[in-house]
């Protein structure tokens, strides 16, 4: 046993003359000092990388059986939509594999949103991690455009006309647009070559740069250490061995701690896979079991649930401005309202991090924003003519909440100096 | 704060409110009642699949409802020659645009695609099923309560008889071979199979998930204890 | 090296020159990759014109037919379907049809070439669905109280009357496209070409 282990101790010594493993682990892992004070929302960065890794591994298994392709099969049925019922049915365990993958493009979101709303309640994106925040607003952006193009693959009704949309959003800048839009599909309309190259940047482009972006945005974070509930710096109190008083390792503490919140996770994703994979027609819509028909749009249109937000912020332009068609400005308020939140860092003036010790302003302020949020997102899978309880129309009540979303960030500066702070206390909080 | 978030969190899948609404009759469960769902099957191959096919289903799945390749053979299969085919139909598609104006729609996903706000896709089919009334307007003389101006005609009229339409109100004029309690436990078995197709893992998968969840949820206490062992040692 | 204050200006030119022919290089590379998205040879040969038989499209009817992979309508307007056209006028975006969303041979009033056969592309020109036909009149359309007929956006409620002209106010911003078209005798149209040059 003894000689077993000198002998690994010998390997291990071999290694690390050659390539920094212990070093790395130490100065990742178990000499990472982490504030001791993560409560709840602080699960939701270590399950962004299990859902990674979820999606990875079972999308490489769902390519070995998928076909991107859009002509039709002896039956009349597009080959692509035929595939998907073919690992659905035919394919052993392809049924679980393909919801494991439904379920985690929406757990993801689900995840994403939670850890973005972490940094808003905790001003994790306030100097110095300024950096983090920008790599993790890249990781955003790359999965809605994951998102989106692997949404286009099952070639189901809603697979198509979704993709048709936004292809189209493309056509409304001026002069280059409907060019552009025709280069993004390699068609005059959303056909085969667009599914196929939607395939190579949803399985190859995508996760690369995806990847790449999740290892900078972890560096960022270990360079500069990880914000807590307090919104305090645990580096400005170092003991005498140069470690933060309130700081802990990462491992073992962090690892056991978030083993907690995997195995919660996953009971609360195995629901989903095992007994509502449609989740209510959330996750996978319902019309999206009708093979793609380019010549029939579906009555009711909406994208899925994750993108709804920003879609009633496109419909809710309707008006033209500066010579320049509604179609266009619709575009750039959805572009807008997705982009505006990696502005954070420079639009919250306020002498603290932390929603704990910010004012009555804040709360109230962030408190509408997630009534906005939400309620724009329910507007979004709704038709234009919706209409709360049959009396009051939905598409002026998004107008509304669109003027306030952005209100939101662009008053920022002012309402968050204004408010009336607390005083950080020096130390972390114990909970 | 948290209460209130929390409430906000979910606030939004509860606000369900009324649009243009679709009243759909709920369809009987027979989601564990093999006979019935053989019965649904036999109604299946005997009259739908003449024009629909159902190519994502191969006959030999239907070994879950307890069918044997022989009986399959012998009472289910017109189409195809080997069990493991996948039930085709035999008319050509070209003659169906012909005949329809659309070729009829393939059916093995029809109870998943017609889900919707209004009810499942079972209930959809269960009452559309049942909705059928004369209407010479209509190049097949029929028309349906829940989809208006459809392309196909009442394929079960001698079974159910003729309704009419009066008073925006369905009455029998002319009664069937069944009646209107056997024609609807009729269409309940065939929905139910429809529904058994759209899906056959379903079953299996619920009773899976039980499984899963019980295995995290020891999996929980030990990872638990793990942690509140550790997590002694920080104050 | 160099130190800070002194600098080589030999070296920095041929860095400029190196960085300068080596920018060029990579562009020149990448232009290749960036046309291979353009459609292929294939997808532009799949555009040839298609024929249509109308000989048993009712007044009152509609049919559609596939070209380029977009549904194109025929619409024989019956003789009250016209009538809504002249009153919804003040109504619409481009009543005139000044914006070049059609041939010229179509630039007028009904926007066709026979007054009742409308050929239009059905593909709504906000966002690219299929609008869909709201031939019934008032609030049994489920469209709106007063709506005289004509075609519904589902994705975006875009609404357009008998010869595809966008109503004020809504998210398309011009009437449905007329595609070209010339009619090879009384009853047979072809769609995508014009009188041959």
């Amino acid at each position: 046993m003894s000689s077993l282990n000198s002998k690994l101790q010998d390997l291990l010594g071999w290694v690390d003359a050659r390539f920094p493993l212990t070093a790395s682990w130490k100065s990742h892992v178990s000499e990472y000092y982490a504030p001791k004070n993560f409560n709840f929302w602080y699960f939701f960065g270590s399950l962004a990388l299990l859902v990674l890794v979820i999606q990875i591994v079972t999308g490489i298994f769902l390519v070995m059986h998928f076909k991107p392709d859009a002509s039709l099969n002896a039956s009349g049925v597009p080959v692509a939509f035929a595939s998907v019922e073919y690992i659905m049915r035919d394919v052993p365990w392809g049924w679980l594999i393909r919801y494991m993958h439904s379920t985690g493009a929406s757990a993801f979101f689900v995840v994403i949103y939670l850890h973005m709303f972490r940094g808003l309640l905790y001003g994790s994106y306030r100097k110095p991690r300024e950096l983090i925040w920008l790599f993790g607003m890249g990781i955003f952006l790359c999965l809605m455009g994951e998102a989106f193009f692997g949404y286009l693959l099952p070639w189901g009704q809603m697979s198509f006309w979704g993709a048709q949309v936004i292809v189209n959003l493309f056509s409304a800048i001026p002069i280059i647009g409907p060019d552009l839009s025709v280069w993004l599909r390699g068609d005059y309309v959303v056909g085969d070559a667009t599914l196929n190259r939607f395939f190579a940047f949803h399985v190859i482009a995508m996760p690369l740069v995806l990847l790449g972006l999740v290892a900078a945005h972890l560096l960022a974070l270990h360079e500069v250490g990880s914000n807590n509930p307090d919104g305090v710096e645990i580096k400005k109190k170092k003991g005498a061995d140069g470690i933060p008083l309130d700081g802990i390792p990462f491992h073992p503490y962090y690892t056991v701690k978030d083993i907690v919140g995997v195995v919660v996770f996953l009971f609360a994703f195995s629901i989903v896979v095992f007994f509502m994979p449609e989740g209510g027609g959330y996750f996978l819509e319902f019309n999206n079991f009708d093979p793609a028909d380019p010549l029939k749009t579906p009555s009711h249109i909406a994208p899925v649930w994750y993108f709804t937000p920003y879609y009633s912020l496109l419909r809710a332009v309707t008006f033209p401005l500066f010579g320049i068609d509604a179609k266009f400005w619709g575009v750039v308020a959805m572009g807008a309202g997705v982009v505006v939140f990696a502005f954070l860092p420079w639009l919250d003036r306020s002498p603290v991090k932390s929603i704990r010790y910010r004012g009555p302003i804040t709360k109230v302020m962030l408190t509408l924003f997630v009534i906005t949020f939400f309620i724009l997102g329910f507007l979004g899978t709704k038709s234009p003519s919706y209409a709360f309880f049959g009396a009051i129309p939905g598409a002026p009540v998004a107008q509304i909440l669109s003027v306030f979303y952005f209100l939101f960030f662009l008053t920022m500066p002012i309402w968050s100096s204004l408010d009336r702070c607390q005083p950080e206390p020096d130390r972390v909080t114990d909970k | 704060m948290k209460k209130l978030l929390t409430i906000l969190l979910f606030a939004p899948l509860m606000a369900f409110a009324a649009g243009a609404t679709l009243h759909l009759d709920a369809a009987p469960d027979r989601s564990n009642d093999i006979p019935a769902l053989q019965r649904g099957a036999k109604t299946f191959v005997n009259y739908c699949l003449n024009c629909h096919s159902a190519s994502y289903m191969r006959y030999n799945r239907l070994h879950d409802l307890g069918l044997s390749d022989a009986q399959i053979k012998d009472n289910l299969m017109f189409t195809a020659d080997k069990v493991g085919e996948l039930m085709r139909t035999a008319m050509q598609r070209d003659e169906a645009r012909i005949w329809f104006g659309a070729p009829p729609p393939d059916l093995t996903l029809i109870a998943r695609a017609r889900a919707s706000e209004f009810g499942s896709g079972a209930d959809w089919l269960y009452t559309y099923l049942r909705t059928f009334y004369r209407d010479d307007a209509r190049p097949t003389g029929w028309n349906n309560v829940v989809f208006a101006n459809v392309g196909m005609p009442h394929v079960f009229w001698e079974l159910q008889g003729e309704q009419v339409m009066v008073d925006h109100k369905l009455t029998l004029a002319k009664p069937g071979k069944l009646t209107a309690q056997e024609y609807d436990e009729m269409v309940a078995d065939l929905v139910g199979y429809l529904k058994y197709m759209g899906e056959p893992v379903s079953e299996f998968r619920k009773n899976l998930g039980v499984i899963v969840l019980i295995a995290l949820s020891v999996l929980f206490v030990f990872a638990y204890a793990l942690k509140r062992e550790f997590w002694k040692d920080i104050h | 090296m160099s130190s800070e204050d002194t600098v080589d200006c030999g070296r920095r030119r041929l860095l400029v020159a190196t960085a300068t022919a080596g920018g060029v290089a990579g562009v020149a590379a990448a232009v290749p990759f960036v046309a291979s998205m353009l459609p292929s040879e294939r997808a532009k040969a799949a555009g040839a014109p298609v024929e249509a038989d109308i000989s048993k499209l009712a007044p009152g009817q509609m049919m559609t037919v596939e070209w380029r992979g977009k549904p194109v309508w025929i619409i024989n307007r019956t003789p009250e379907m016209l009538a809504t056209l002249r009153k919804v006028d003040d109504k619409v975006s481009d009543p005139k049809s000044d914006k070049p969303m059609q041939p010229e041979y179509c630039k007028n009033e009904n926007r066709s070439i026979k007054p009742e056969i409308m050929v239009t592309v059905g593909i709504c020109t906000h966002l690219g669905c299929s609008p869909i036909d709201k031939f019934k009149t008032g609030a049994e359309s489920g469209v709106e109280a007063d709506w005289p007929g004509g075609f519904l956006c589902p994705c975006h409620g875009s609404t357009f009357d008998f010869a595809g002209r966008v109503y004020k106010s809504k998210p398309a911003p011009d009437n449905l496209e007329v595609p070209p078209h010339v009619y090879l005798s009384e009853t047979k149209i072809l769609i995508g070409e014009d009188k041959k040059a």
